[in-house]
């Protein structure tokens, strides 16, 4: 019987004459770089023991709360908060968890400079991260230029003279409430999610970065750590 | 599958170990770690905080200024701005691309000037925008049309005489029974079109005029905020909210509320020479931001600045647990055999 | 009052009005508003007390 009639339509049959298949090769690659073991771990190496590394998943999860929220405000136009309670409580729902995100952030970044998390080819996370940040300040100033009161309005009227100065303001016109608003909601989210995205697959293809050697004098050799049991695997206790 | 050890990442055929690029990936413990759980854990806790900052402190909301409250509030200083935007000397007037060509005008530093390149793309001819066309909108008026008439069809050094004087003597001017006291002087039809000018803003209508001049759904406000900017009414709020530049206004939120703390390093070098005095400030301070932000994105890649993580020594403290983990292997079992030993 | 926006303004309200004219603190050439400040200081101290603070584990392998 044709191997092809006993596969289900949503399976892959993974046969190697299909292995010149586009499909077949992206899967592949991706299954190679990010199993599922790697790519939802639930074991992490014995070092990953301080609260300094959840300010990484802090910072997402404020992340997560600016976008719901800020979802909330869209729903209902950028009016909305000027003129209702319930808006401007959602609407300092938005800003809060914008501060917390960035406090969040800089303490990570602190956390990940003092560990030089960028060691053991590494250096991707490290920029996608400093990107990460820099598009988020952006996200941010263009979410107060929105806000279509008197801090906007002095935003605007400042901010211009710097953005002006490097030729951007041609093209930026932070005067612009509609183009400032559409890029804080539509452009700079995206941007700020992808590389997010592209920096949290890049933690887990890597794994967290291991500790430097030993200090000198103490009982280790510096540079090589002794090998220990094997990454667990299954359900051992 | 197994293969022998390769080396460890990072450290190529030929290239040496260096402990602040390189790293011996952990051949060592794992410990059962719940992420899902710990995201979900980290989300209640963020929630339960921004909702408890909301409802202690709320968000901030102060109007927005409008060319109506301007020119209310403050009319004599509304006809001062218009003034210098009918005879060109206001900011906006002489600030050049994007909004004009005005010589010398442009930000540079040596050769490098953006902001020329890049050209005028939102026009604004400032005696034509502010006064002019809004006036020629209103409906009825043949004296005004006529004292426009007389304004535009003049010589441009009769022009500048007139703007001269008026500029000089509405300094002194009053605002009482709802017009502009100017004392008296030579200012041909100057002083009929600034004081319709200041009775249509204090209307509304030029608020109106300013944002719909092109089409009926406007949402770019640059004509009515440039307008603004050059006038003090603004300004002067700025400067009550402690949002001015000298201020390190950049950094503040109006209120008590915190405002954009990271922006600190950027606001910064305003406030120190030579940018301090610079009329190329903005792009002079833009440059150094530039760099420092691509700095910090090439830390890895970058001797000295790199090694600061391991001279500061702050990783002792993150990881004491596993180098006293360490210890207490060695001591219990002695020590390892060389790693090279291992097949 | 009773009136729903009433109650609803009472709900979604602040607690404290942070409305009122900026505090602000002059050190040399800097200038910082309080609010700032107390952020900064709030993240240095977080960090520390988070490299500080012993994380246990479930597991008690702490």
């Amino acid at each position: 019987m044709p191997a092809d009639t006993e596969v289900a339509a949503d399976s892959a049959a993974d046969l190697p004459e299909d292995a010149d298949q586009l499909t077949a090769k992206l899967r592949h690659a991706a299954v190679a770089a990010l199993p599922p073991g790697r790519l939802m771990p639930d074991r992490q190496p014995a070092y990953v023991a301080s609260w300094i590394y959840v300010f990484g998943v802090l910072t997402l999860s404020a992340l997560a709360v600016v976008i719901v929220t800020g979802l909330v405000l869209a729903i209902f136009g950028p009016s909305w908060w000027h003129v209702s309670t319930v808006g401007l409580f959602v609407n300092s729902l938005h800003l809060w968890s914008v501060e917390v995100f960035f406090f969040a952030m800089v303490v990570h970044l602190w956390g990940k400079f003092f560990m030089a998390a960028w060691r053991g080819r590494r250096r991707a996370t490290w920029i996608t991260g400093v990107v990460s940040f820099v598009v988020s300040i952006g996200a941010a100033f263009t979410g107060y230029l929105s806000q279509q009161n008197f801090d906007s309005q002095w935003i605007a009227t400042q901010a211009k003279d710097g953005i002006n100065s490097t030729g951007a303001g041609a093209i930026f016109n932070v005067t612009n409430f509609g183009q400032m608003l559409m890029w804080h909601i539509i452009l700079l989210p995206l941007v700020v999610v992808l590389l997010v995205g592209l920096h949290v697959l890049l933690v887990r293809l890597r794994g967290v970065v291991p500790p430097f050697a030993p200090p000198k004098g103490s009982t280790i050799e510096t540079e090589t750590v002794p090998s220990h049991e094997e990454i667990p695997t299954g359900d051992r206790p | 599958m197994t293969a022998s050890p390769k080396p460890t990442i990072g450290l190529l055929r030929d290239r040496r170990f260096k402990p602040d690029r390189d790293v011996e990936e952990w051949h060592g413990k794992y410990l059962p770690y719940d992420l899902v759980k710990e995201f979900l854990i980290a989300l209640a806790v963020v929630v339960l905080l921004v909702v408890g900052l909301t409802v202690v402190f709320s968000s901030p909301d102060d109007q927005p200024v409008t060319v109506r409250s301007w020119s209310t509030a403050q009319p004599v200083d509304f006809a001062q701005t218009a003034i210098t935007e009918l005879d060109g000397s206001s900011g906006t007037a002489g600030y050049g691309p994007p909004y004009n060509q005005t010589p010398d005008a442009s930000q540079s530093i040596g050769p490098f000037s953006p902001e020329s390149w890049f050209g005028v793309h939102h026009p604004i001819d400032s005696a034509n925008d502010y006064v002019v066309a809004p006036l020629l909108t209103l409906p009825n008026q043949p004296g005004l049309d006529a004292a426009i008439s007389t304004y535009t069809s003049a010589p441009a050094t009769q022009q500048a005489s007139w703007t001269a004087a008026y500029e000089k003597a509405v300094a002194d001017a009053t605002f009482t029974r709802g017009a502009l006291q100017v004392p008296s002087g030579r200012y041909g039809p100057v002083a009929p079109m600034i004081s319709a000018l200041t009775s249509m803003a204090r209307s509304g209508a030029l608020d109106g005029a300013l944002i719909s001049s092109r089409q009926f759904y406007g949402t770019d406000y640059t004509k009515p905020l440039l307008f603004m900017a050059d006038g003090t009414y603004l300004a002067n709020l700025g400067q009550a909210q402690h949002l001015q530049g000298p201020q390190w206004g950049m950094m503040n939120e109006t209120g008590n509320y915190p405002g954009q703390a990271w922006l600190w390093l950027y606001t910064m070098w305003y406030q120190v020479p030579p940018m301090k005095t610079s009329s190329n400030a903005d792009l002079q301070v833009w440059a150094i931001m530039m760099v420092l932000t691509l700095l910090l994105a090439l830390v890895p890649f970058i001797p000295g600045l790199r090694s600061i993580p391991r001279w500061t020594r702050v990783y002792r403290i993150i990881w004491r647990r596993h180098y006293r983990d360490l210890n207490e292997e060695v001591d219990n079992t002695g020590p390892s055999p060389p790693a090279a030993a291992e097949s | 009052m009773s009136t729903l926006p009433a109650m609803m303004h009472q709900l979604f309200g602040s607690l404290i009005n942070l409305n009122h004219p900026g505090h602000y603190v002059h050190w040399g050439f800097i200038q910082i508003s309080v609010a700032n400040l107390i952020l900064i200081g709030l993240m240095v101290v977080v960090f520390f007390a988070a490299i500080l603070i012993p994380f246990r584990r479930h597991g008690g392998r702490g």
